[in-house]
């Protein structure tokens, strides 16, 4: 099922992390399956359990399904200072999601994360691969909205 | 390339991508083509330049002029009066108190800066190599290779006196040399892109908006020490960081910079790029390596240094970005030249994230020795609305809370070490007195709690325990021995870590409590947050003698607690209260105030107040 | 990428395409392009201007616009402003002595009299 994403790295165990984004992103859900995991230590030859450790160290590789839209609003304190909570009630009221959840028609994950190094502009969240700064409540509902409307 | 006569610069680091550049450029180039300009004007995507407050920004040349927060609804004027015309539009300058400043030279923001490390970041494209090459791009590198020897490299560096700029300010020659001493035929140079301390986005800024030159210093470093491949260590948090250097590689293959027997000499190098995956720790370059090679990034005990022993055990030489940014200036420049800026031990320039509550937010660099108080107020701008500065948090979770009185601290590695900040990566988080101290130190250390990779249990555990202090202190439930609980916890998690996350985390408490004790007994003793930060030390009340009685605070309360009538006027039942301020958002006329300290049933306040009138 | 000169000359031809953005120049050309100087063909008289000093490697000279300039009978109207010299203002510039100009009074320091409308000193 992975092959084609394999196949683009030898099979050596410092391309783990490589590959594990790339079987991520290419997964509609965002996330790396138990399959997945197998294939993997398959190709690689080592053990699931390494991957597993691998995977629930770094935060932004995922166990469970997400959504198509993973929001991950920054938690760091230049976003902080400048009312980053504020922007993750609005979200959550938006959404209807706590931190950590995924919209019922699997459009959003709400997630939070480490500085994003747009401080200039903070506060400020990254949807997917796209960072949005400068963030007031009306700029979130605007941008959700957008992705609403175009998911339609 | 034909020639055109207007280059507009558009500033396309992520500050200004995330406040709409890339859409202001979509709409630019279609009201370019529907007048018909597409032979005359050029649309150029620039790295960072600097002044991410203004964003987006964007520099029209040949006047040189500079424009800031350019909204959609600008371009048209824009391309019609100034592109078409030649009238620059004096609204989108930069003003500040009648005074307008038309270009980048004017500006004060500009004023103090010495660019080195990012003299190209907004100038060049960065996706063009030709661009790096026409400002003097990889003439160091033919340099190195054509005229010196490895040890000429590191000589050169060392009379320089540059010193790592992650953090910790170790002298880059002598790293050099550990791993130049080595013999070995595999050896391995890893630029660390790995900037996760929150409020710092210099090597963000570098390696999008010059990532040739990053490139270019990497070449430099692996030909001194004896190394022939490389790797960019750059957390997933920067996709366009990622994309810029990948660029970079390719373009630098392709006119051979990259290869075998670069400027027909015997040196061969390959670059190669690795994607972080979300965790602090890998900052740390020994955890940096162990995530290359594939694992958690979990650190390891030095010695043996990674100089000695690193990725794959072989000897590897980890430098931070801006470090490398620095090193083709100093070989075309000489060493006088860079050792002439800044102080006795701190060499040259630094780049500086400015954040928080500053009038200009953004990128700067300026040379050591620079005082606090000119890069807070020169050349950011002084505190934003008004208001008064209290505290500046220098080297992120690491770093240290330093006051007013510090203001005249000249930044160098030392001065800052010795008041019980650090220069870290060059994070400023700058702070007016609506903030509260221990809440901010609860912030940083809520931060390295998370982050601890969890291997020392004086870092996991220590860190945790002090967390659940101060967050019972900020409740209004401190207890008197708890300061120096927190103290001697502190001591304790920095001796006993094993790396450099655990053995700085406490830094952020220990320096609030060194120099805002007062506040901090405020907490413990009087229950009160005189910033009107901590919920549970603040409470609400109702003026009822100016109360209108319109009731709008009590539709709108979320707990419900406020109760009343149009004749009796409205009241908050304290014990209910939520403390989340809509109540005074809402008051059409006002008279909802927040107090510091817990509310008092007693009306001993009260009486007190007008005790002390008829004193 | 062999040799240093390789290096360099792929620089010049770089620097010369960026050359805009260095605010040192030792001649300044400007065109004006108001509504009937475009009318009357200022367009390819600043194309034709860059084109020649494209060709001609000047990497000195700045080319760049300006509104309408009340002169609207002489337009297309070019300004040739050179450091410490007074500013020379042609009129009725049409592509062809456009190149002139460039060659016989930005390279060759002559300037072309008969198309001379103005000269000014600042």
């Amino acid at each position: 099922m992975y092959k084609k994403i394999l196949e683009k790295y030898e099979p050596k165990k410092e391309n783990l992390i490589s590959i594990l984004h790339d079987v991520q992103d290419s997964n509609e859900q965002n996330y790396i399956s138990d399959d997945a995991v197998w294939e993997i230590s398959q190709y690689l030859n080592i053990t699931p359990s390494h991957i597993h450790g691998v995977i629930s160290f770094y935060s932004m590789f995922s166990f469970k399904p997400r959504g198509k839209n993973v929001i991950r609003l920054c938690e760091s304190p230049p976003c902080f200072l400048r009312g980053s909570e504020n922007i993750l009630a609005k979200l959550r009221q938006l959404l209807g999601i706590k931190i950590g959840e995924t919209t019922e028609d699997g459009l959003f994950t709400l997630e939070l994360t480490a500085c994003l190094g747009v401080c200039g502009n903070a506060p400020v969240m990254m949807i997917n691969e796209d960072v949005f700064g400068d963030l007031t409540e009306k700029r979130v509902e605007q941008i959700i909205e957008n992705i609403r409307r175009r998911a339609k | 390339m034909s020639l055109k006569r207007t280059d507009v610069l558009l500033c396309c680091g992520s500050g200004c991508v995330s406040a709409g550049a890339l859409k202001l450029k979509e709409k630019l180039l279609q009201e370019i083509v529907k007048r018909g300009l597409s032979d005359e004007i050029n649309i150029i995507e620039t790295g960072c330049m600097g002044p991410c407050d203004y964003g987006p920004v964007m520099m029209v040349y040949p006047e040189g002029v500079f424009y800031k927060k350019v909204a959609l609804t600008d371009v048209e004027e824009l391309v019609e009066e100034h592109f078409m015309k030649g009238r620059p539009i004096k609204r989108l300058m930069v003003q500040e108190s009648e005074e307008v400043y038309p270009t980048k030279k004017e500006i004060p923001f500009y004023q103090l800066q010495e660019k080195v490390a990012l003299k190209n970041c907004g100038l060049i494209n960065p996706e063009k190599i030709e661009e790096y090459i026409a400002t003097g791009g990889y003439e160091a590198l033919g340099k190195v290779l054509t005229e010196m020897k490895p040890a000429d490299v590191i000589q050169i560096i060392k009379d320089s006196g540059l010193r790592g700029r992650g953090g910790a300010g170790f002298p880059t020659a002598m790293k050099w040399k550990f791993v130049y001493d080595q013999k070995n035929d595999e050896k391995y140079v890893i630029c660390n892109g790995d900037e996760g301390d929150p409020g710092a986005f210099m090597d963000r800024s570098l390696l999008e908006g010059d990532p040739h030159k990053i490139l270019e210093g990497m070449m430099i470093a692996a030909y001194a020490v004896g190394a022939k491949k490389g790797f960019f260590y750059i957390r997933a948090e920067y996709p366009l960081a990622i994309k810029r250097i990948k660029i970079a590689i390719e373009q630098s293959k392709k006119y051979g910079f990259l290869g075998e027997a670069i400027f027909d000499s015997d040196f061969a190098f390959d670059a190669e790029v690795r994607t972080g995956a979300g965790a602090f720790v890998c900052g740390e370059e020994t955890a940096l390596i162990a995530s290359l090679e594939g694992k958690r990034g979990h650190p390891v005990l030095k010695p043996p240094y990674p100089a000695i022993s690193g990725l794959w055990n072989k000897p590897t030489l980890v430098n931070n970005v801006e470090t490398l940014a620095n090193l083709s200036a100093i070989i075309i420049n000489g060493a006088d030249w860079f050792s002439k800026m800044g102080t006795e031990t701190s060499k040259g320039t630094k780049v500086f994230a400015l954040t928080g509550d500053l009038n200009n937010t953004g990128l700067v660099e300026v040379p050591m020795g620079i005082t606090l108080k000119d890069l807070i107020y020169k050349v950011g701008g002084g505190i934003s609305e008004g208001k008064k500065f209290k505290a500046v948090q220098l080297g992120g979770p690491s770093g240290g809370c330093l006051m007013d009185e510090h203001l005249s601290v000249q930044i160098d590695y030392e001065s800052l070490q010795q008041k019980g900040a650090m220069m870290g990566s060059g994070g400023v988080i700058v702070m007016d007195d609506s903030n509260c101290m221990v809440n901010v130190a609860k912030f940083f250390l809520e931060f390295s709690v998370e982050e601890s990779c969890g291997k020392c249990t004086p870092c996991r555990v220590g860190l945790r325990e002090m967390y659940l202090i101060l967050d019972r202190i900020t409740k209004g439930e401190g207890k008197p021995e708890d300061l120096d609980k927190l103290e001697k916890l502190g001591k304790t998690v920095k001796e006993l870590s094993l790396c450099g996350l655990g053995q700085s985390a406490p830094n952020p408490v220990l320096s609030t409590i060194r120099y805002f004790r007062k506040e901090y007994e405020e907490h413990i003793f009087n229950k009160r947050c005189e910033a009107k930060v901590c919920p549970d030390l603040v409470h609400f009340l109702i003026d009822k003698d100016k109360c209108l009685g319109c009731g709008l605070c009590a539709q709108k309360c979320p707990a419900k607690c406020i109760i009343g009538s149009r004749e009796e006027k409205y009241e908050i039942v304290q014990t209910d209260c939520v403390k989340c301020s809509t109540c005074v958002e809402v008051c059409p006329v006002n008279v909802i105030e927040k107090l510091s300290g817990q509310f008092d049933a007693s009306p001993k306040q009260e009486f007190k107040k007008y005790a002390d009138l008829y004193e | 990428m062999k040799t240093l000169e390789e290096l360099r000359k792929i620089r010049e031809k770089a620097q010369n395409e960026m050359k805009m953005r260095n605010s040192e120049s030792r001649v300044k050309v400007v065109v004006g392009m108001g509504t009937s100087g475009i009318a009357l063909g200022a367009r390819d008289v600043m194309k034709a201007i860059l084109d020649e000093v494209s060709n001609r490697k000047l990497t000195d000279v700045l080319v760049t616009q300006t509104g309408e300039k009340g002169l609207s009978s002489m337009e297309p109207v070019v300004d040739v402003i050179e450091k410490g010299k007074p500013k020379i203002t042609y009129g009725n510039v049409t592509p062809e002595n456009a190149r002139k100009i460039v060659v016989e009074h930005i390279v060759n320091g002559k300037v072309v009299s008969d198309l001379v409308v103005a000269t000014k000193n600042d």
